[in-house]
């Protein structure tokens, strides 16, 4: 099985070369990227199932090398459950796309640079060597600066530079953390390092776990670094801002959790400063969403608001708040991909995200309304919706760890996301638009827009009813990701046990 | 363009000769200094010769294939070799090598990372070529002006602002690039 680990990285790679040279034929590049990446989501099943039988954790040692000279390619629960996540949205946001038209049909580029995205994801959650996360990290973000700027209106060519400069400053930042920890410690296999580091003092130890968490804080959009996010991803192109907003960002959520539970000891983790950091992460996002009029700048905002229950999970480091933190990020990724795809539907429907210029489209589009609703209201963590068992597990690990300051400042961003998720139902859907939009508005026809378009979005929307339907499966599994996470011995012996 | 004659004449005497120079360091790679990046960079190199001397058509008339299909192809060698250890049921990106005596020639040893390098080398020479088509065409430098003028003939407006400038100049080079390309009616946004 282990031979498996490596092929959600290689196989998108060999799809995107196919897809360079058949450049010319957009039909051809539609299917080596759809057989692809459904390719990819039934492997990273078949990883997830054989995780059972293999005590929770796969490891592939690239080139033979043994750990920790070679690179580890590892996948455990965590990576696990994240690789099927992001398998299913790639290809999701993929066929949504072809629907859309707009960049996936004028751009030859956009196959291949989305396949590469996806081999940039994929090595980003398999890797178990700080380096290649780093690399991993490049392939996925060059890929993203293409996807960004791709179609070249001057709006997104501006906010797109924002977000490449950003970015470069982060990985700039992360080489030179990189290159302190191989000074001190004279490794950058993950498991390797997380012995190596315990024998470091305890200030240099406190200065590299803040360090990556600032690395990926600025990936992730934790407050105060997240001030980016909301100027650049609402400027592409619709299928480009779902995919980036539901998946991006939490693999820097993916790399926090990783990072903080593996590499440092329990007494080094900057516990209290990320509590601190995740309710204002909360806070600020959704005081920005409430004073924002534009339906993706308002997801933009909750994208960040979102985080921060992740890492308030997280920053309990409690078997209870990392199985919350770890069930929130994906059902979270589900959801807010759905919530920016529907956003594509009303843009293209309406002629503008703006809410004054839109109105009444629960008339003229009633299924785009219902595709909106259902993910809005498991965002704001209505029962019976997946998101209310993920905010209701974050809230329980928060009361068993005794933190209520934390757990009310949640319960009132949750609040008030409802409110913001209303302000855009009132504003869409209900009523008549106050001033009629510029772009003649597209007749989508009884569904609401292009079938590719609502059958794709509506595949993710039933994707995140069925984490509602099997919720407690979902909640066991994540549980033993906690387990075996904070364990860490499992994930250490596993990658250091030398090859037969 | 003005082409100058010891340019032309120079760039012909060594566009092949670091092209051989490149596959040198692309074989000697796997035990010394060299490799398929550097190799590819080397070539590079020669590339950008050929554009010093006449521009970016210069470029594309100096091999027979297209930017992109040197990529694509690159990539798929590179990626493909990473992937055959697995179908055999090794570890991702493992190798092997023969070592043979060629009579007269001495002894060479072929290894599996060769054809890992090779496809390095191709992406990094076609990376190369693509920047010149994508940077190197389309906008002149107009010498009396002293500012990149986006029509010929055509005297540019002063910009209120740098910044505010630049992005115009993008924004209008996109635009064209795309009415241009719809123009020609081919559908990828590709040279015909």
């Amino acid at each position: 099985m282990s031979g498996l680990v490596a092929v959600p990285i290689v196989a998108p790679l060999i799809a995107a070369a196919l897809s360079i040279l058949v450049s010319r034929w957009r039909n051809a590049q539609r299917a080596i990227s759809i057989v692809t990446l459904g390719a990819l989501a039934v492997i990273a099943v078949v990883l997830v199932l054989d995780l059972d039988d293999s005590g929770g954790i796969i490891v592939a040692q690239a080139g033979g090398w043994p750990a920790p000279l070679g690179i580890s390619l590892v996948v455990d629960r965590l990576s696990g459950i994240m690789l099927v996540t992001s398998a299913a949205m790639l290809l999701g946001v993929l066929v949504y796309s072809i629907g859309h038209g707009g960049v996936e049909r004028t751009q030859a580029a956009f196959h291949p640079v989305y396949l590469v995205l996806a081999a940039g994801v994929n090595a980003s959650l398999v890797t178990g060597d700080l380096f290649n996360l780093f690399v991993s990290f490049e392939m996925m973000l060059v890929a993203s600066y293409v996807l960004i700027t791709m179609g070249g209106q001057r709006e997104r060519i501006r906010s797109g530079m924002t977000y490449v400069v950003i970015s470069l400053v982060a990985s700039t930042f992360f080489v030179v953390v990189l290159a302190l920890l191989y000074a001190s410690t004279g490794t950058i296999n993950m498991a390797d390092l997380a012995g190596r580091i315990a024998q470091l003092p305890d200030g240099v130890q406190l200065m590299f776990a803040l360090s990556l968490l600032a690395v990926f804080g600025i990936k992730a959009g934790l407050f105060p670094l997240f001030s980016w996010l909301p100027d650049s991803y609402p400027a592409a192109a619709a299928p480009v801002t779902a995919i980036f907003a539901g998946l991006l960002t939490k693999i820097g959520v993916y790399a926090i959790i990783r990072t903080q539970v593996l590499l440092f000891d329990p007494d080094v983790r900057p516990a209290s400063l990320l509590l601190v950091v995740a309710a204002l992460t909360m806070a600020v996002g959704v005081f920005g969403a409430i004073a924002q009029n534009d339906v993706k700048r308002i997801l933009s905002f909750h994208i960040v608001s979102q985080i921060g229950y992740m890492i308030f999970g997280l920053a309990l480091f409690t078997v209870a708040g990392v199985a919350a933190a770890i069930f929130y990020t994906f059902n979270n990724i589900i959801l807010k991909t759905t919530l920016l795809m529907t956003s594509g539907l009303m843009e293209r429907r309406g002629g503008s995200t703006r809410l004054l210029r839109s109105g009444g489209m629960i008339r003229t589009a009633p299924l785009v309304g219902l595709l909106f609703a259902l993910p809005a209201l498991s965002l704001a963590g209505l029962p019976p919706f997946g998101g209310f068992v993920a905010k209701f597990s974050v809230f329980d690990a928060g009361v068993g760890s005794r933190e209520w300051a934390v757990v009310a400042v949640a319960v009132l961003v949750s609040l008030m996301t409802m409110y913001s998720m209303n302000k855009i139902w009132s504003g869409v859907f209900w009523g008549e638009p106050e001033q009629p939009s510029e772009h003649e508005p597209r007749d989508g026809g009884r569904l609401g827009g292009p079938v590719l378009m609502v059958a794709s979005t509506a595949a993710l929307v039933v994707m995140g009813l069925a984490v509602m339907i099997w919720a407690r499966p979902l909640f066991e599994f994540t549980e033993r990701a906690a387990i075996e996470l904070l364990d860490r011995r499992v994930y250490i012996d596993a990658v250091l046990r030398p090859t037969p | 363009m003005r082409r100058s004659v010891v340019v032309d004449t120079s760039v012909r005497v060594l566009f092949l000769s670091i092209l051989v120079l490149s596959l040198y360091f692309l074989f000697a790679g796997h035990n010394q200094p060299g490799g398929g990046f550097v190799g590819g960079l080397v070539a590079g190199a020669a590339i950008a010769l050929r554009y010093v001397a006449g521009g970016v058509d210069e470029v594309r008339s100096a091999l027979p294939l297209r930017a992109q299909t040197l990529l694509g192809l690159g990539l798929l060698v590179a990626a493909v070799t990473a992937a055959v250890p697995i179908a055999l049921g090794h570890d991702v990106l493992d190798h092997a090598y023969v070592e043979t005596t060629l009579g007269a020639l001495g002894d060479i040893k072929a290894t599996s990372a060769l054809p890992f390098d090779i496809g390095v080398y191709l992406v990094v020479l076609g990376l190369i070529m693509m920047m010149f088509e994508a940077f190197g065409d389309e906008i002149s430098f107009d010498e009396t002006i002293g500012e990149f003028s986006p029509e010929p003939g055509q005297t540019p407006t002063a910009p209120a602002s740098m910044e505010m400038y630049d992005l115009d100049l993008f924004a209008e080079l996109a635009e064209r690039r795309r009415l241009s390309d719809r123009h020609e009616g081919s559908p990828g946004g590709e040279r015909p």
